[in-house]
């Protein structure tokens, strides 16, 4: 299942999709070092963190995208960010929980 | 053949936390125009990013120097931070000494030199106190 079609079928917000791609696994965490070490590539990371950093993971990581959860949201200025770098970046006012457990019913 | 190298420095700025990764992002970019296979590219990206992160956390910045050959890439971080008091302690998963500024950004969680070690093939820390510390890190191609 790709990005856009996860946002659409689970009406996530998408917050930025400049790189539409499969999702081929998951991974929940806000540990940002953490997340760089066990996150797979192509990957959709849910997460809580909003700071710009998380922008550098997901691009090193290579995450087919960030679902920030629980209502969280970026910047106008981080959105720009994240198009321009090629991250897709979807939000939901569900919990991680929730949004695990949607993505889990989709791998 | 010492042609055969090609050879990248970065400069790791200390100042700002919030864009620390920059030259990690753009050896990415680099590494990716030399063809070198995703996963390779990912391996080197990440180790080179804890390395910058940390180098920004504790030691103002630094210097990061890359050589690709066509064996591997070598990744050689050079700071002149505290040093490490004792690296068997640091390379512990969990063990952290990054102030709580840095934590309330998801780092320091102690996963850096782990994490570094994890995803190069070969690393060597040099490290004395007071003048600073050198982390060579080598992935294979």
């Amino acid at each position: 299942m790709t990005v856009s079609e996860f946002a659409i079928k689970h009406s996530l917000k998408t917050l930025c999709l400049p790189d539409d791609r499969e999702i081929t696994g998951g991974y929940v965490g806000d540990l940002l070092s953490w997340v760089m070490g066990r996150a797979q590539s192509g990957d959709a990371w849910i997460t809580i963190m909003s700071n710009q950093n998380i922008l550098a993971v997901a691009t090193l990581a290579d995450v087919s995208c960030i679902i920030l959860g629980e209502g969280v949201t970026l910047d106008e200025e981080l959105i720009k960010t994240a198009n321009d770098k090629g991250i897709n970046v979807l939000a939901s006012e569900a919990d991680t929980f929730k949004l695990s457990a949607m993505l889990a019913c989709e791998l | 053949m010492d042609n055969n190298i090609i050879r990248f420095t970065y400069n790791v700025d200390g100042t700002d936390f919030t864009s620390a990764g920059q030259a990690s992002v753009m050896l990415k970019k680099n590494l990716r125009q030399l063809g070198i296979s995703p996963d390779t590219i990912r391996r080197a990206s990440i180790a080179m990013y804890e390395g910058e992160i940390n180098m920004v956390i504790h030691a103002d910045g630094g210097v990061a120097e890359i050589e690709v050959s066509e064996e591997c890439i070598t990744i050689m971080l050079k700071d002149s931070g505290p040093g490490i008091k004792d690296i068997n302690q640091a390379m512990q998963e969990g063990f952290s000494t990054a102030p709580d500024d840095v934590r309330s950004l998801g780092f320091g969680a102690g996963m850096g030199l782990p994490n570094m070690k994890r995803y190069s093939d070969h690393m060597e820390i040099e490290s004395e106190l007071g003048v600073g510390t050198t982390i060579t890190m080598k992935i294979n191609i």
